[in-house]
């Protein structure tokens, strides 16, 4: 447990550094964002989305479409939102931030799912 | 599964008591008569003589089409071709006995919300040989902007809400919206504007006025694991409730459901598109994939003879084979 801990706080400090750095250079931010969270997959089936997701901040989650219906990936605060997704259709979207993001369907909404960003 | 009527396809037709304790499941055509809150039904055999002698009977005022979920763009394995499956309820409804005074399309006009989408069908609706089209959105019809060219083209009379209602010989016929604004976790929504608007448009009306009602997703629940209902559809019934006679039109789930509560009769229309799974017989209820040569039979319209004075409302489901 104390180990852990001390990752995090480690993390922490390297995200903190990461944003600072992002103020002053952008370019250096994008390519530590690629460098330390590779792209995440959801992928939705079934009138339902892969499982909730805990990643770290600056992870780009990608949602592929394998239902024969579309479906509209959306933010229960319209944080993020899709356009209509076809089958195979895909959207992406890069958490920045720390939190908890609920996630649904804007035309299927019993479909939800989260994303949690440390 | 003893609620459930599977298929219709034996000669001894509906299951009756399965049927008044909610739901009927038809693969094919059915013939619905409701008189003073009883419903009766036959199988499709005898619900085509008997639907020809009720357009012909003295005292049946008018007669109207229901269509539902064309989906239009729609092109996979299911129905790869929805606009021929469409041009067919077309035909259909052009030989009927009796000419529709118009037709109610309750959603899912397209597959996308594309304009070529509803241009297509506005183009094979044409054809059909009846008065107006009166349309209610579904979900599939605003996925861009919010509805916006849903409501340009089919909402022009509706203030841009798309909800509105209308009379006809005596009939109140109200077509709500419940596929906008939808919260994370819920089902479909009428949303408190609407919902005032809908007590204030039946205020003024006597009871003895017949009132039909038709929106996409189902106003009762059928299955809300799957979406099929709507949140706040009981206070809207209960604007209804002191009306002698209501009949609520839906679309949203293909298939052909029923349920009679209190003054209230439910009646779900099947898609001229594709078929979908009867409640939790499957993983979801996306397109049903079916052979072939059985698809037609799982599409159709709905026919509605309104007979005045007796309240009656009889709806035959017809499938788009012809029987």
């Amino acid at each position: 447990m104390k180990r852990k801990k001390w990752n995090i706080a480690v993390s922490t400090t390297i995200l903190s550094a990461a944003i600072i750095m992002g103020l002053s250079s952008p370019r250096m931010a994008v390519r530590a964002e690629s460098k330390s969270a590779p792209g995440t997959q959801v992928k939705i089936d079934n009138f339902s989305f892969g499982p909730d997701l805990t990643i770290p901040a600056g992870t780009t989650v990608t949602w592929t479409n394998n239902d024969d219906v579309p479906h509209v990936v959306a933010s229960d605060t319209k944080i993020f939102k899709s356009n209509a997704l076809d089958t195979d259709d895909h959207f992406s979207y890069t958490f920045t931030k720390p939190g908890t993001y609920l996630y649904y369907c804007m035309i299927h909404p019993k479909m939800t799912a989260k994303v949690v960003v440390q | 599964m003893g609620n459930f009527i599977r298929d219709n396809l034996n000669k001894d037709g509906v299951d009756r008591r399965g049927f008044l304790q909610c739901m009927a499941w038809a693969g094919t055509g059915m013939l619905y008569v409701m008189k003073g809150g009883i419903l009766s039904s036959l199988p499709i055999g005898s619900a085509v003589t008997e639907a020809a002698q009720m357009s012909k009977m003295t005292g049946v005022d008018f007669s109207f089409i229901q269509i539902s979920d064309s989906h239009v763009g729609f092109s996979k394995e299911a129905n790869p071709d929805v606009t021929a499956t469409l041009q067919v309820a077309v035909d259909r409804i052009n030989s009927a006995a009796a000419r529709p005074d118009f037709l109610l399309h309750t959603g899912d006009i397209s597959q996308l919300s594309k304009a070529s989408e509803f241009d297509t069908a506005e183009q094979v609706l044409k054809g059909a040989n009846a008065g107006k089209i009166f349309y209610v959105p579904g979900e599939h019809d605003v996925l861009t902007d919010d509805g916006k060219q849903y409501m340009d083209r089919f909402g022009r009379d509706t203030n841009g809400k798309g909800y509105y209602s209308f009379d006809h010989k005596g009939v109140h016929f109200i077509g709500l919206v419940n596929v906008l604004n939808l919260k994370a976790g819920g089902l479909g929504s009428l949303g408190s504007e609407q919902l005032e608007w809908l007590e204030r448009d039946v205020k003024h009306l006597k009871t003895s006025t017949p009132i039909i009602v038709f929106a996409h997703i189902p106003l009762w629940s059928i299955y809300p694991d799957w979406g099929w209902g709507t949140d706040d559809s009981a206070q809207a019934l209960g604007y209804l409730k002191r009306f002698g006679s209501v009949s609520v039109l839906n679309g949203h789930i293909h298939q052909v459901m029923q349920k009679v509560e209190g003054n209230i009769t439910f009646h779900t229309a099947l898609s001229t598109a594709f078929p979908q799974p009867a409640p939790g017989t499957a993983p979801s209820p996306g397109p049903m994939k079916v052979p072939a040569d059985q698809l037609r039979n799982m599409l159709g319209i709905a026919h509605v003879n309104f007979v005045q004075g007796k309240h009656s409302l009889a709806v035959v489901d017809s499938p788009l084979a012809s029987a």
